[in-house]
């Protein structure tokens, strides 16, 4: 098979890894940690 | 053999995406800063014994609470989950489903017990994509309350894995949360039960209808780095790829299908014919398109 560089793949992957980046310095772990490690009611149908 | 080799990867990531055995100790869920870090597959966050995040509970948990952030001035519109999922997905599309997700892992194993089985009509495959632009999308972001928080619809009305993984081990770890046990409870009992009824005779059901996290991973099938390739000269169309396909997707109608969650299994243990393949970063040549339209 030839072999040829995707370009769409490559900018999605780009493009993806600028929002996680952007995500990152927004302070946005720290927001998913902070709701992650409390137990979740309406998870588990309770609430 | 690949096969095992599978099974070997789809047991160490549900081990690793539940491995904080501590709780029975604790009697609490794991609160470790592994929490901040989205897990690729659908493992309940609340779950006792999970390590990290589930990217589906975390996405709409940023969705829910997207208006008091931004009166709070921090602007956090999940764009930290959108990007992992994004590039999870731009590498591999829907790998991670039939690798790494402890859900799908468990759905597999209850399709071996020995029944009749049965297949599903195609066009169930467009409910997922329902499910996640109004439970994921549409109603933690509108649906809100004095507040402004929104809620997590799709946890809380329909996650089977969250009731399995948090609602049932919590409810016995602490005993004072059956006192809320209610209709909601019982309705999120049902699904699930429905569901591993389903996963006996149905391969991978909820993959297959109702899981948003699969739909995300299944719109970068086409695009990302990692590809399917079928070869259709070599291809007999014997249909063998289907019948040994945990997702019951016929492989010569589209190498890169929605449904396709490149576990590999057509590729090393179904044809005989070397017509499937796979290719990093690259565009499939003109003898190696697709024989036909690709359906969802």
């Amino acid at each position: 098979m030839d072999k040829e560089i995707d370009v769409k793949s490559v900018l999605l992957l780009l493009l993806f890894t600028f929002l996680l980046v952007a995500g990152i310095n927004a302070g946005e772990v720290q927001a998913v940690w902070k709701k992650a490690i409390k137990v979740c009611l309406s998870c588990m149908g309770l609430g | 053999m690949m096969l095992d080799f599978r099974r070997w990867i789809q047991s160490i990531a549900t081990v690793l995406s539940n491995a904080w055995l501590l709780f029975p100790f604790t009697g609490t869920i794991y609160q470790g800063k592994l929490k901040s870090l989205c897990v690729p597959g659908l493992n309940c966050y609340s779950c006792p014994a999970a390590v990290g995040a589930c990217p589906m509970g975390a996405l709409q948990t940023m969705f829910a609470s997207v208006r008091p952030s931004f009166r709070a001035g921090n602007f956090h519109i999940g764009l930290y989950v959108i990007g992992t999922l994004g590039v999870i997905g731009s590498l591999a599309g829907r790998m991670p489903c039939g690798w790494l997700c402890p859900f799908g892992f468990m759905q597999e194993l209850v399709n071996k017990i020995p029944s009749p089985k049965i297949d599903i009509p195609s066009f169930l495959s467009c409910f997922k994509y329902a499910v996640l632009a109004i439970f994921i999308v549409a109603l933690p972001i509108f649906a809100v309350d004095i507040f402004g928080y929104g809620e997590n619809a799709f946890c809380k009305y329909i996650c089977p894995a969250g009731t399995l993984q948090a609602g049932i081990p919590m409810s016995f770890l602490q005993p004072r949360l059956r006192d809320l046990w209610g209709g909601l409870f019982m309705v999120k009992m049902a699904i699930l039960l429905f569901l591993i009824l389903s996963m006996v005779f149905i391969r991978r059901p909820f993959c297959r209808t109702l899981c948003p996290l699969g739909a995300i991973y299944s719109l970068f099938n086409r695009v990302s780095v990692f590809k399917m390739v079928h070869h259709p000269d070599r291809c007999v169309r014997c249909g063998e790829c289907y019948r040994n396909c945990p997702m019951g997707v016929r492989f010569y109608e589209g190498a890169n299908q929605n449904n396709c969650i490149r576990c590999l299994q057509c590729m090393r243990k179904s044809c005989k014919y070397g017509a499937i393949g796979h290719s990093l970063s690259a565009a499939p040549s003109k003898d190696t398109m697709p024989s036909g339209g690709a359906s969802l």
